[in-house]
């Protein structure tokens, strides 16, 4: 599904080098967790996946499905099945929610020469999705994002996905800034979504999100690459020992 | 005192050979007073402090510049509400194509007829607003406007009426220059809606005098545009009593000059005066002018300004917006934003906000902002998959959406955001 090769990426503004040399693949249906302490350069590998201005690839490439990601712009990667849940979502005043996920859905039809979908469609599929979230009208109805606490933001990145139907999820840090409860209710939003075609790769600081969203590999991101990969095990070893001992194996 | 040189030169280059038009005897006193305003004050120059930021010239210039005829292709605005449509051609009233001048509730009169008509309630109200709008600032082109307008439309509303008025300005003669003055009376208890739309002319100067009285209430939507080398000056003047709502909202599209003008003068207890509009400019010879002025001289009133612009391709947008209040307006709420989103690095926002305030105990508050498009919105949208021309559109249209929720009237808003939407769709 995610094919990436040697991925090297600098900021474009300054001298800094933040991924050196990345490789990961990921087969269809698994689910990826990428651990790692801060800085290790976890949250940049999602943004460069998805598109956003700032970084600049100096060598390496990424492939979804055999398509060249890093040549396209951020809306052809969404038409193409790549979804990014934003460890920070965006808060969009002016812009219902409503209307920004038909918009979105649509968008994404037409890239890929789809029928656009009914209003009528569109209004049962957002209501069942956002039923299984315990998401309300009324924050369908607000402006995106505007107002949410952490924990509806959240929720509202898994519907946009849910929405969506992408191939491929990056869950940036989805965990941060959940309780428990909340955490429970993403997470069983995501093992719904969970299915052959769909891959997964998961950032997170904790095993916990891991207990929830089990994953089927774990790797281990430090300094701008992927220095550990193995099974859940992995994630427990972290939680126990922290990235100190792991670190040091490897060095 | 003589006045500067530039401005005496195009006041007398302007003034020379102009006849006033006949009309009854209050009526050439009213037009003969006008014209010794404006010859009291000359015609404004780029010098003036007032026009520091939108160059006059062409508004006083003796032969207005032509305009070309805009080929609209979309369907007359507010075509489907049901309303009383009063029909001018590059400023002359066309009855064939208007409806007829009933409803009720009102009464609707042209102004020709009325200006001719000895006796008449119009005397306490043509000319007279707009002499009192001159005060502390002088606006000599809404003075030339009562002197040699001959067109334009009388209202009283005794009820509340059972539709709007629709005042259609259409374009047809490349070269129009047409001053229209409009009068509207609300009587107690009273409520009118009117509607106003289209370029009217190559150079358009339009007054609109209204008076409402105690617990009246006053609507206006307005669209200029959207011909692309129109030129306009407008100015609203209203006199607003206790309890009463004054409501004014415009959207502009395109044109080489506008110059929005709004004075309000709240002069009762407990009333509310709201005034918004949201532009949309493409190129550099776009410039647009919103220049507001309200004066709280009544206890508890409420007076709100939410201007919006939209620039992009080196188009420049002004706003001048003033609250004044005086001395016994205690317990004012004043209220004023003015913003612009630039779509590019070439396009100009001006802006001047001012409070000037003598009561004691009132809540007032201004603020003003520049900026381009969210960054982190856009990517949030495209990361979706929404084309970068449609999320920026989105973005747009989000951003004028503050001040379209000025109008009480959904209908009416939902159809100006509407055309907002095929806008900045044939431009993206």
């Amino acid at each position: 599904m995610l094919e990436i090769k040697n991925l090297a990426v600098k900021l474009e503004e300054e001298d800094k080098q933040i991924l050196k040399g990345v490789d990961l693949s990921i087969g269809a249906g698994e689910v990826h967790a990428i651990m790692g302490p801060n800085g290790s350069g976890k949250s940049t590998l999602s943004y460069v996946l998805s598109g956003k201005d700032g970084y600049e690839v100096t060598g390496g490439s990424a492939e979804l499905e055999g398509a060249d990601l890093l040549d396209m712009d951020p809306e052809e990667r969404a038409a193409a099945g790549l979804f990014l849940a934003f460890q920070y979502p965006v808060e969009i005043p002016g812009v219902g929610n409503m209307t920004f996920l038909r918009t979105a859905v649509n968008a994404q039809r037409k890239q890929r020469g789809e029928e656009e979908m009914s209003a009528g469609d569109f209004l049962k599929e957002v209501r069942a999705r956002a039923k299984d979230l315990k998401i309300d009208a009324d924050m369908l109805k607000r402006p995106v994002n505007v107002g949410f606490s952490g924990g509806e933001k959240k929720r509202n990145e898994i519907l946009q996905m849910a929405m969506l139907t992408p191939k491929m999820c990056v869950l940036d840090e989805t965990d941060s800034g959940l309780d428990v409860d909340a955490m429970k209710l993403v997470s069983e939003g995501v093992n719904a979504l969970r299915s052959e075609g769909r891959s997964f790769l998961v950032i997170t600081h904790y095993q916990r999100l891991l207990d929830h969203i089990k994953p089927d590999v774990v790797h281990i991101m430090a300094n701008g690459q992927i220095v550990k990969s193995g099974g859940p095990e992995l994630a427990l070893e972290v939680e126990n020992n922290g990235y100190a001992d792991i670190l040091a194996e490897v060095a | 005192m003589a006045l500067p040189k530039l401005k005496a030169d195009t006041t007398e280059a302007r003034l020379d050979g102009l006849v006033l038009p006949k009309g009854s005897v209050w009526a050439t006193a009213t037009r003969e007073d006008a014209l010794s305003r404006v010859q009291t004050m000359g015609l404004p120059t780029k010098r003036d402090e007032y026009w520091r930021y939108s160059d006059p010239a062409s508004l006083t210039v003796a032969d207005a510049p032509s305009a070309a005829i805009f080929d609209n292709d979309e369907a007359a605005l507010f075509a489907g509400v049901d309303s009383v449509k009063v029909v001018f051609v590059d400023g002359v009233f066309d009855a064939a194509a208007s409806d007829d001048l009933v409803a009720e509730g009102l009464e609707i009169a042209r102004l020709v007829d009325v200006l001719s008509t000895d006796i008449h309630w119009a005397k306490d109200l043509y000319g007279v607003l707009e002499a009192r709008g001159q005060n502390p600032v002088e606006r000599p082109l809404a003075a030339l406007n009562t002197a040699i307008a001959t067109d334009g439309i009388v209202i009283r509303a005794t009820a509340k009426a059972a539709k709007p008025v629709n005042l259609i300005y259409l374009h047809q003669d490349k070269t129009s220059d047409v001053a229209i003055h409009n009068l509207v009376k609300v009587e107690v208890g009273a409520e009118l809606t009117i509607l106003e739309t289209g370029p009217a002319a190559a150079r358009f100067s339009s007054v609109i005098e209204v008076d409402v009285a105690d617990a009246g209430a006053f609507h206006h939507v307005r669209a200029q545009g959207r011909d692309h080398e129109r030129r306009a000056v407008t100015h609203c003047f209203a006199r607003i009593a206790k309890e009463s709502a004054f409501k004014s909202f415009t959207l502009t599209f395109n044109g080489v000059l506008t110059r929005n003008e709004c004075i309000i003068e709240i002069t009762g207890d407990d009333a509310i005066a709201h005034v918004a509009g949201a532009c949309v400019g493409d190129g550099k010879d776009f410039h647009h002018d919103d220049t507001i002025f309200v004066t709280h001289d009544a206890l508890n009133g409420e007076s709100r300004q939410v201007f919006k612009k939209v620039l992009r391709n080196g188009a420049t947008g002004v706003f001048q917006g003033k609250i004044l209040v005086k001395k016994d307006a205690q317990k004012t709420d004043g209220y004023q934003i003015s913003q612009a989103l630039l779509l590019d690095e070439d396009s100009q926002f001006l802006a001047k906000p001012e409070l000037e305030i003598y009561a004691d105990d009132v809540a007032c508050s201004h603020g003003s902002t520049t900026g381009a498009i969210d960054e982190s919105a856009l990517f949030y949208l495209r990361s979706r998959g929404v084309p970068a021309a449609e999320a920026t559109n989105l973005l747009t249209l989000a951003f004028l959406a503050d001040s379209l929720e000025e109008i009480a009237d959904e209908a009416l808003a939902d159809e100006l955001r509407d055309r907002l939407e095929n806008w900045l769709g044939r431009r993206s």
